[in-house]
Parts: structure tokens; C-alpha cells; sequence
């Protein structure tokens, strides 16, 4: 099985990275960009063929390693490879 | 007294903390390295700066899932003095025996200068050398100072004493011309609710000799003696 996780950061939390990249996309002629988040995309590969215990074990995943639920939210799939 | 200083790979402070123990407190420092998990006969165990594990995934979270950084809050636990500076205090809260998060600066840029604080607790074992609202001069060097807690977080561990240094003007001012990184609060340091274990962003090592500029991180270094004995 194949964990894909989105994060990015926490809604209300200043994402100086995001507003950059959000300023630069207007310098480039795209008026419309109201909002930039610039977060980070992890793929986790595991020999689980149980997809409940896959889904299971991503969320001890976020929870204790690739997510800091303080500063930034998630979402993952769990996707069979 | 003897201090514990962990060597993560990627640790690069390590060795200016080893020389200040040595030399200016003259006590005794020893590395522990990332892998070790007996802190038995430390007195004091220093998370030193620099960048653990590359700062990969985010700053501190590699080294906080150590055997050590394991062993460190068995430590901690039973009391014993834990401090984090800059890639320590990062650690430290990814470890969370510290609460809330560091985050990149505002501005997107690495700061290195020195920087006044503001010492609002002087009752640690960490600041009792430090008069109340003293304002100490020590240089700070990071890219994810930014620290964040909730407002209602906050309010408690400003009710709780836990904030222990803020980032201020040369006259003591807490204002947002002499916040360096965003902090919520103007944060520089705080400690955990049983004050023992503490972070901070500021390096003590780097100006605890005259030769350096400032010596004023000795208030720091030597509280944790004058503590101890």
C-alpha cells in the first residue's frame, strides 16, 4: 500500500513562503491569485495489505512524526500500489 | 557538576558548549551521543544548536525521536535540568516537553545578530542569577524561530510564569520594531510547568567570554551552577 500525506499550513497561521510565492505569481500577470500555501507532500510505502490498518497506521504516522498538528494540517489517501 | 551535551548529526553548537562548560564554568561537559540512552550521573543535559538531521521533515522532529531524546525525557521526568538552545529548543518541543511550535521566521530569512532580551522570570534554576526584568544581551542565529501557541495556551503559561525571556529593545521595550523572527508574544525562552526543562532561542554559549562582545550568557550558564550547588 502507498500512504500519500498533504500538508500544509494550519489555516490562520502566516505562511511567509506561501505569501511569496503568492506575490511572485502576481508579478507574472496572475491577478486573480487570492492565496498561496506552500506545504509539503510525503509518500510512505507500506507492506500492509489491510487497508483499514493502513489508514489506521497513517494516522499514528501524522500524529506522532510527519505532522505537527500545531502549525500545520494534513489529509492522506491510502492508495493500493 | 557534570553536563550531558547531545551530539545529534547535524549538531553544530556542540562544541562551543563543551568550551564554555570547560573553560569559563569550569565544570565538567561531556558529549552523549544521538544513540545513547544512559544519562546516569548527569546533572544538567544541554540539547546544543544546530541542525539535526538536516532539519529534515521539520527542525528538531528527527532528533526528538531518539533513543536519546527518549532517554532525556525519562531524565527531565525525574527532574532533572534539561535546557534547549535554538536547534534544542526546537527539540524540545517536538519532543513535547515543551509546549507549543517553532515555525520559520516571518520574514523568510535567517537572523544572526545579537539581540536584547528581557528576562520576565528570575525565579528558574535557569535565570536565578538574573535580576527581574534584567535585560541581557546574547545573539541569536536561526531560520525557524517563529514560536507559535494558541491564545488561550498562552494566557496560561503567562499565568504560570512559563515565559521566561522576551525579545526586547535595548532599553527593554517589547515592542514589534524588536521582535526578530515573529514569536507570538515577543517569546524568546520558556520553560515547562514544573520548570525544569527550558528553551530558548538565544545562544548563551556564544557570548559568555568578554572577547565575544557580551558575556551576559553566563547569567544563564551560571544560574544552572548556583542552582545545582
Amino acid at each position: 500500500m502507498l500512504i500519500k500525506f498533504y500538508i500544509k499550513p494550519r489555516k490562520g497561521i502566516l505562511d511567509p513562503q506561501g505569501r511569496a510565492v503568492a506575490e511572485n505569481l502576481r508579478n507574472l500577470g496572475f491577478n486573480n491569485v487570492k492565496d498561496v500555501k506552500v506545504g509539503k507532500y510525503i509518500e510512505v510505502y507500506v507492506e500492509e495489505t489491510d487497508k483499514e490498518k493502513a489508514i489506521k497506521e497513517a494516522q499514528e504516522m501524522a500524529k506522532k512524526a510527519l505532522v505537527n498538528e500545531i502549525i500545520e494540517d494534513y489529509e492522506f489517501e491510502v492508495v493500493e500500489e | 557538576m557534570k553536563f550531558g551535551i547531545a551530539v545529534y548529526p547535524g549538531s553544530n553548537c556542540d562544541y562551543d558548549t563543551y568550551r564554555v562548560i570547560r573553560d569559563v564554568l569550569d565544570e565538567e561537559p561531556q558529549f552523549i551521543d544521538y544513540r545513547e540512552t544512559n544519562l546516569k550521573g548527569f546533572d544538567c543535559i544541554i540539547l546544543p544548536g544546530g541542525f539535526s538531521f538536516g532539519d529534515y521533515l521539520r527542525p528538531g522532529t528527527l532528533a526528538a525521536h531518539t533513543p536519546l531524546t527518549s532517554a532525556v525525557k525519562e531524565f527531565a521526568e525525574k527532574g532533572g535540568l534539561v535546557i534547549g538552545i535554538c536547534n534544542g529548543f526546537q527539540i524540545l518541543t517536538e519532543a513535547h516537553l515543551l509546549p507549543g511550535a517553532l515555525m520559520p521566521n516571518i520574514h523568510g530569512k535567517f537572523v544572526c545578530k545579537p539581540q536584547y532580551l528581557k528576562v520576565e522570570n528570575n525565579k528558574t534554576p535557569f535565570t536565578n542569577l538574573c535580576k527581574e526584568n534584567q535585560i541581557l544581551k546574547i545573539p541569536i542565529a536561526h531560520h525557524d524561530g517563529n514560536y507559535y501557541i494558541d491564545e488561550d495556551s498562552l494566557k496560561k503559561m503567562e499565568d504560570k510564569g512559563q515565559i521566561v525571556i522576551r525579545y526586547c529593545d535595548k532599553n527593554g521595550n517589547i515592542s514589534e520594531e524588536a521582535n526578530p523572527n515573529g514569536s507570538v508574544g515577543n517569546i524568546a525562552g520558556i520553560i515547562n510547568e514544573r520548570g525544569n526543562v527550558f528553551g530558548l532561542m538565544p545562544h548563551p554559549e556564544r557570548a559568555s567570554e568578554s572577547i565575544l562582545g557580551s558575556e551576559d550568557g553566563k547569567y544563564i550558564l551560571e544560574s544552572i551552577l548556583n542552582y545545582l550547588k
